[in-house]
């Protein structure tokens, strides 16, 4: 199909909404781990209904995707029939419950790193959709519009919950801390925009991260002086998820995730 | 004689939410409009969340609705601009709060980064449906479905669900 004459010269780069559509799908799909496994009833709620609005985030930025691409690709074959290669998310939002372990090392799920991923990355996304609100590609600007009413709840949910176990019991501060060493490093990925990303900035369809990073900072440091927990030290390794490097744990992820779709192509119910 | 229009309206306006069966699509804010071209109907819809599990079944029931009756529709999804529970109607507010949901505040402005600060909120007090008591506190901020948080009366002890404004 024709890029141009479906919507425009105003769509955003494929690769670009495949990021966005990414992460969503990622972390979703992530935490829906949590689905019958939650700390309380409440959580495991709350879990499973965040990860149904991220679902949904993916979902709209799949069919945006495929619209565009054309030749008979849908949400489904974006979804589930791309290696972990392909995918372009953040790395932080792909990694385990739990801290960095050695081999195939396996550990219990760990709230802390939960709540720490979902604070950190919500409080970015806040700012990104509400940026892309005034994207030059009209459905991306819809979806974003939509999506940053549903930000504002997990960002909330996560503050809360950074707030209550950061300045909580000396185990719960411990925990919350170990959480945020282990993952701010993957947050240096927000601020190197990919060539996908540095295309859509110049064509005024994506939003420049780097103008974001002071608000998210603030946002940050805000959250943690509140929490009594220290900010970690930048620096060390800037992960390449977006552009498709992946850790070895996003093909155990889409494994899961995948298997289904792929031992019954077509199947309905 | 009543338009093609019309008769869509009249069948279309009575479908119930999937998930909150008293109100109905149209009381919720979630049938937009109907329209026609060509002598072609169209329906647009536009969904609550971006995940609401209920929008592929509220897509079903309309065309059934109107393949009963000998009518067929292009049923368009519209997302902008995005649905808020302001467009929930007044006499749904008072179903909702009949049916043990109380009803959402207005909804605040989206561009406000410290909406996810907990002191923004402080100031909403949720009243009860049952007693009607202000003195109310949340449990969790998801509940049964996306839209709604957990709450309890900590005068007549019920648990509640408060529709979330959005």
């Amino acid at each position: 199909m024709d890029r141009a004459r479906l919507d425009g010269p105003a769509a955003a780069p494929i690769d670009y909404l495949l990021h966005l559509a990414d992460n969503a799908m990622v972390l979703g799909q992530r935490n829906a781990e949590w689905c019958g496994h939650g700390p309380v009833l409440e959580e495991d709620i709350a879990m499973a209904n965040m990860s149904l609005d991220l679902i949904g985030q993916a979902r709209l930025l799949y069919q945006h995707a495929a619209a565009l691409t054309g030749s008979g690709t849908t949400e489904d074959s974006l979804a589930y029939f791309r290696d972990a290669g392909q995918f372009r998310n953040y790395m932080l939002l792909e990694l385990p419950h739990h801290g960095p372990l050695a081999g195939t090392a396996a550990a219990d799920r760990d709230y802390a790193t939960t709540i720490a991923r979902n604070f950190l990355y919500s409080a970015l996304m806040l700012l990104v959709w509400e940026s892309l609100q005034e994207s030059k590609d009209p459905q991306l600007a819809a979806i974003a519009a939509k999506s940053l009413k549903e930000t504002r709840y997990h960002l909330r949910h996560a503050r809360d919950w950074l707030v209550r176990l950061g300045d909580g019991t000396p185990e719960s501060h411990a925990r919350m801390q170990a959480a945020l060493d282990h993952l701010m490093p993957y947050t240096q990925e927000f601020w190197t925009p990919s060539p996908p990303e540095a295309e859509a900035m110049s064509g005024g369809t994506g939003v420049d991260t780097r103008l974001l990073r002071e608000a998210w900072e603030a946002e940050v440091d805000a959250a943690l002086a509140e929490a009594t927990l220290q900010r970690p030290r930048p620096g060390g390794y800037v992960p390449r998820g977006k552009e498709g490097l992946h850790s070895e744990h996003l093909s155990y992820l889409l494994a899961e995730m995948q298997g289904l779709a792929r031992q019954h192509p077509g199947a309905l119910w | 004689m009543v338009s093609t229009v019309q008769r869509a309206w009249d069948l279309l306006e009575t479908i119930p939410d999937p998930e909150i069966p008293v109100v109905s699509i149209r009381e919720l804010g979630i049938l937009r409009e109907i329209n026609e071209r060509d002598g072609e109907l169209e329906v647009v819809i536009t969904p609550t969340y971006s995940g609401c599990p209920a929008m592929g079944q509220i897509e079903d029931d309309v065309r059934a609705a109107l393949a009963a009756n000998d009518l067929r529709a292009a049923v368009v999804t519209r997302l902008a601009p995005a649905w808020t529970t302001d467009w929930i109607t007044d006499e749904a507010k008072q179903k909702l709060r009949t049916f043990g949901i109380s009803p959402p505040h207005a909804a605040p402005e989206v561009s406000v980064v410290w909406f996810a600060r907990a002191a923004a909120n402080v100031a909403m007090a949720v009243a009860c449906p049952h007693c009607g008591s202000a003195n109310t506190t949340e449990t969790s901020h998801f509940s049964s479905t996306a839209c709604k948080a957990l709450y309890k009366c900590l005068d007549c002890r019920e648990p509640f669900d408060y529709f979330k404004p959005f």
